[in-house]
């Protein structure tokens, strides 16, 4: 019972958080130059009818005044609505969370179901050609950009050879180059990682211990590595994962599909600030939540950390 | 006997010997190289190429594949690659180091604040930065991008504003590890300042993690400055920027693939480059990592 | 303790290097040690001389692509160990030869429960065993190093230093090994704790009748706690003998006897300590002579180039010039 309470006291602590941030977002927002209204309304519009969608949009009211009403709303799970077409930002968001959710959770799978066990193997058999290859396919999709390598598979697979669907969500098919390409940053943080870890641990002093007491290397690596190189790699899937839901926005544009990537870039063109203010809000309730559940995964492998404390 | 160890104490030597161990490392070396041969093509694109034939439009000459007069070929509208890309380059690449230069200052000043002072300071600092790390950078720049509209410099400052807290977090954590140290005590007791402790003391000593990790973020950041331009979240058409140069060619990549290969191969081999160059200073910085 | 004719341990003319990228470190040079059945044996040495390196040559677990055993040969009850296939070294690792590391804070798995680390070594040596016999021989072992079994479910970080090292020498003697390697087992600890951990040591021995290494920089524990010693210098040993003969400080090499030059005598009225001059010879550079001549005060011409070889008298060796034709030792 005792991770019950500390995920409930970690909920908790997400909602001064959430306040902070929606106060930066705000800060930051407020700042945008130029009269909002007038670029909304284009250049002919009259100052009367400008000074109406100002009123409409709550930008006459001073920033606090406007943050206390926002806050207000959002209480009552009210997030506003799109300046552009006034469609409420919370059902938008649920329409379009479950592509994203869908693809980073794909991404995240396909990273860490190729990337540990390869980065655990070259660990094991350092300097071996398995780990020069691995090393070197880690180092390139490093280097990579996301955009590029999914255009150029785009134009290969969807278009030259047509084994895939070039855009938009018609069936399973349709996530796997979104999933590959996503995935294909993190898999080289994951591959560098379990290795990086995973050599860590191998030259620890209870290795040797182990090892001292005749059992195999094999045996030592399983009963005795794995499980402590793997706090290093599931805290850093929690990092990755954040960077993932960035990295659909790029996947989303690229393959056309509708998850929340596309819905923030287009709002964040057409300036549509609740929108933007919205998506980063949950956004970053997801990314805590995930958080926890890496915590809480940790502490389940690694018997030091206290949750209590 | 005792010249020897002082000095091998001393920052000079401590720079020495991780330049020493550099030099030794043939991945980070050959990353030196190719960012070197990058960085000569930028700067002598006006020798090379000329500002002109980033925009002039040769329109007889359109889609030419890569030839003696055309390098890289022409794009749609019969524009020479070549100087796109050299020009484009020089954006990406001083954008980058933009925001890598300013998040590092930024990063600097609030995380050395934060570990030095530590008590109220810490504390207070070190919240604004949790809150900052709890929202994705990503989403953080977009959010920033929608409040000042697109551009290159307002780009620069989204992704650098975005990057600010990673590097207070860095430096702070620098800091911490020394300020404790046997050395600083030392320091304090011959009645240095508070400034020319961290001026003296600290940085040169806990400058390794913060100069392999921002040589590191560098490579990300020349990747995220294109993603946006690529967006179209940056620099704007006909500006050239290497994310922009493959947004525009998209539609034409699949009948001339030159098109979406050149400038890709561009980014990679640099962003590569840096990152071996980041690798290479993480080895030689704490030798202990290296494998 | 001279019943047996083939030692448990021999070790002759044993050569180990590291080699890294910079440079090949020799860590042991043509070193020989004995060990008799049951007999305990101080192994003395500054930081560096190749202690720890024998020990894990011993148990051929130097790590991997870097130390190379050069030359020599290693023999357990006759047999050579360097020879041996891998499977019968696992058989012969934990049952029959066992080792107690340096840092105990370290040397235990922290997501693994002590009582669950000391069962391993049962459940790889002794299949025949059934688990409650396990339980119940984990049990009695806790209890031997004075660690009440209830807290077999517990985990390392829940235990002081001292009694980390406790368990360790629980896992280290559960299978009643003919070899104890004891690597510095008390230097990470207080001293006070120090006392009771060579006790214990020295008490599960007795019981066990394990031979024991014991490696280690402290005359005194040698002093208080073994029957014979070999100082290693620069990866060599360059004196050995019974304790007495050695303690005996009438005729010891130069580098033995500056060691002792750097206790303190309480009943000798010394006016100061004399440190050995110099440091610890470079381990990377092969000597011609003898390995010590550079801190030497009796260096003479000849240590430079000729190596000294092993004067022997009464079973007291000394690797020495100086010894050479005495017969008086």
């Amino acid at each position: 019972m005792n991770w019950v309470k500390y995920a409930g006291k970690r909920l908790l602590m997400l909602i001064p958080v959430i306040i902070c941030v929606t106060f930066i977002l705000f800060l930051i927002l407020s700042a945008a130059p130029g009269n909002l209204a007038r670029q909304l309304l284009g250049q002919d519009a009259t100052e009367e009818q400008i000074e109406a969608k100002q009123a409409e949009m709550g930008l006459d009211k001073p920033l606090l005044v406007r943050y206390g009403l926002y806050m207000r709303d959002v209480v009552r799970l009210d997030f506003g609505e799109s300046w552009i077409n006034g469609e409420s930002v919370l059902e938008r968001f649920q329409n379009r969370l479950p592509y994203t959710l869908m693809l980073s959770t794909l991404a995240m799978i396909f990273a860490v179901a190729i990337g540990v066990p390869l980065g655990i193997m070259s660990a094991i058999r350092q300097y071996s050609l398995l780990d020069y290859g691995t090393t070197f396919v880690a180092i390139l999709l490093f280097s990579l950009p996301a955009f590029w390598l999914g255009t150029m598979c785009q134009i290969l697979f969807c278009l030259i050879l047509r084994w895939l669907p070039t855009s938009g969500i018609t069936g399973w098919k349709s996530y796997i180059l979104p999933t590959v390409i996503l995935g294909a940053n993190t898999l080289a943080s994951m591959i560098r990682m379990s290795r990086t870890s995973m050599l860590d641990v191998i030259r620890q002093d209870y290795i040797r211990t182990a090892r001292a007491k005749g059992a195999a290397m094999q045996v030592v690596v399983r009963k005795h590595a794995l499980r402590n190189s793997l706090i290093p790699i599931v805290t850093q899937m929690g990092i990755t994962f954040a960077g993932t839901i960035g990295g659909a926005v790029v996947t989303e544009n690229i393959f056309t599909i509708p998850g929340i990537g596309t819905m923030l870039l287009n709002a964040v063109k057409s300036r549509d600030v609740p929108v933007v203010l919205g998506t980063v809000i949950f956004v970053t309730i997801i990314v805590g939540i995930i958080n926890l559940a890496v915590d809480l995964i940790c502490a389940l492998i690694d018997p030091r950390i206290d949750l209590a404390s | 006997m005792f010249k020897r160890k002082k000095k091998s104490l001393s920052e000079y030597s401590m720079g020495e010997l991780v330049m020493f161990r550099f030099r030794k490392n043939k991945l980070a070396m050959f990353g030196v190289f190719l960012l070197a041969a990058v960085f000569l093509a930028v700067l002598l694109a006006p020798v090379l190429s000329s500002y002109d034939n980033v925009v002039q439009m040769h329109v007889k000459d359109r889609f030419t594949s890569p030839n003696g007069s055309y390098i890289f070929g022409t794009d749609e509208f019969g524009r020479d690659l070549f100087a796109r890309v050299l020009y484009g380059g020089r954006i990406s690449l001083l954008a980058s180091f933009a925001i890598i230069g300013i998040a590092l200052v930024m990063g600097a000043l609030i995380g050395g604040a934060a570990g030095y002072f530590g008590g109220r300071v810490d504390s207070v600092l070190m919240r604004v930065v949790d809150m900052l790390m709890a929202v994705p950078s990503t989403l953080l720049a977009m959010a920033i991008i929608t409040a000042l509209g697109n551009g290159v410099w307002k780009l620069v400052v989204a992704l650098a504003v975005s990057q600010i807290a990673r590097f207070s977090r860095i430096v702070r954590s620098a800091v911490l590890t020394l300020r404790n140290v046997e050395f600083i005590e030392a320091a304090q007791c011959y009645g240095c300042s508070s400034l020319r402790i961290i001026v003296k003391h600290i940085l040169p000593n806990g400058i390794g993690p913060i100069i392999v990790s921002a040589t590191l973020n560098l490579g990300q950041t020349i990747l995220s400055i294109s993603s946006m331009g690529y967006l179209g979240l940056g620099v704007a058409s006909p500006t050239p920027e290497w994310g922009t140069i493959i947004s525009e060619n998209k539609a034409n990549i699949q009948a001339y693939p030159y098109l979406g290969l050149i400038p890709g191969i561009c980014i990679a081999l640099t962003v590569m480059a840096v990152n071996f160059i980041g690798d290479g200073l993480r080895d030689a910085f704490d030798p202990r990592t290296k494998n | 303790m001279e019943e047996s004719k083939v030692s448990l341990l021999e070790i002759d003319a044993l050569t180990v290097e590291y080699r890294t990228d910079d440079a090949i470190v020799h860590a042991v040079n043509d070193l020989d040690l004995r060990l008799d059945k049951g007999e305990t044996r101080g192994l003395v040495g500054e930081t560096g001389a190749g202690k720890t390196t024998l020990a894990l040559s011993v148990l051929r677990l130097l790590p991997e692509r870097v130390g190379h055993i050069a030359g020599g040969s290693i023999r357990y009850e006759g047999r050579e160990l360097l020879q041996m296939p891998e499977a019968e070294m696992l058989a012969l690792r934990g049952k029959r030869i066992s080792m107690i590391f340096q840092d105990p804070m370290t040397s235990l798995n922290p997501t693994h429960t002590v009582g669950d680390q000391i069962l391993e070594v049962l459940n790889l040596h002794f299949p025949e065993m059934t688990k409650q016999q396990k339980e119940a021989k984990v049990d009695e072992m806790m209890t031997l190093v004075g660690i009440p079994p209830s807290r077999k479910t517990d985990f390392p970080h829940q235990f002081s230093g001292g009694m980390k090292q406790r368990i360790v020498i629980a896992m280290a003697l559960v299978a009643e090994p003919e070899l104890l390697l004891a690597d510095e087992p008390t230097t990470a600890l207080d001293v006070t704790i120090q006392a009771q951990i060579l006790e214990l040591i020295r008490n599960l021995k007795n019981q066990f009748h394990t031979a024991v290494l014991l490696i280690t920089h402290d005359l005194g524990v040698v002093a208080e706690f073994c029957d014979t010693v070999s100082v290693v210098y620069a990866g060599r040993v360059v004196e050995y003998g019974t304790v007495e003969a050695v303690f005996e400080k009438k005729n010891n090499h130069p580098y033995t006897a500056g060691l002792f030059g750097c206790i303190p005598d309480l009943k000798d009225d010394q006016p100061r300590l004399h440190p050995i001059a110099g440091r610890m010879s470079d381990p990377r550079v092969v000597h011609e002579g003898c390995c010590f001549c550079d801190r030497c005060d009796h260096a003479m011409e000849r240590c430079k180039t000729v190596a000294p070889a092993m004067h022997v008298h009464k079973g007291h060796g000394i690797a020495c010039h100086l010894f050479e034709n005495r017969e008086d030792f």
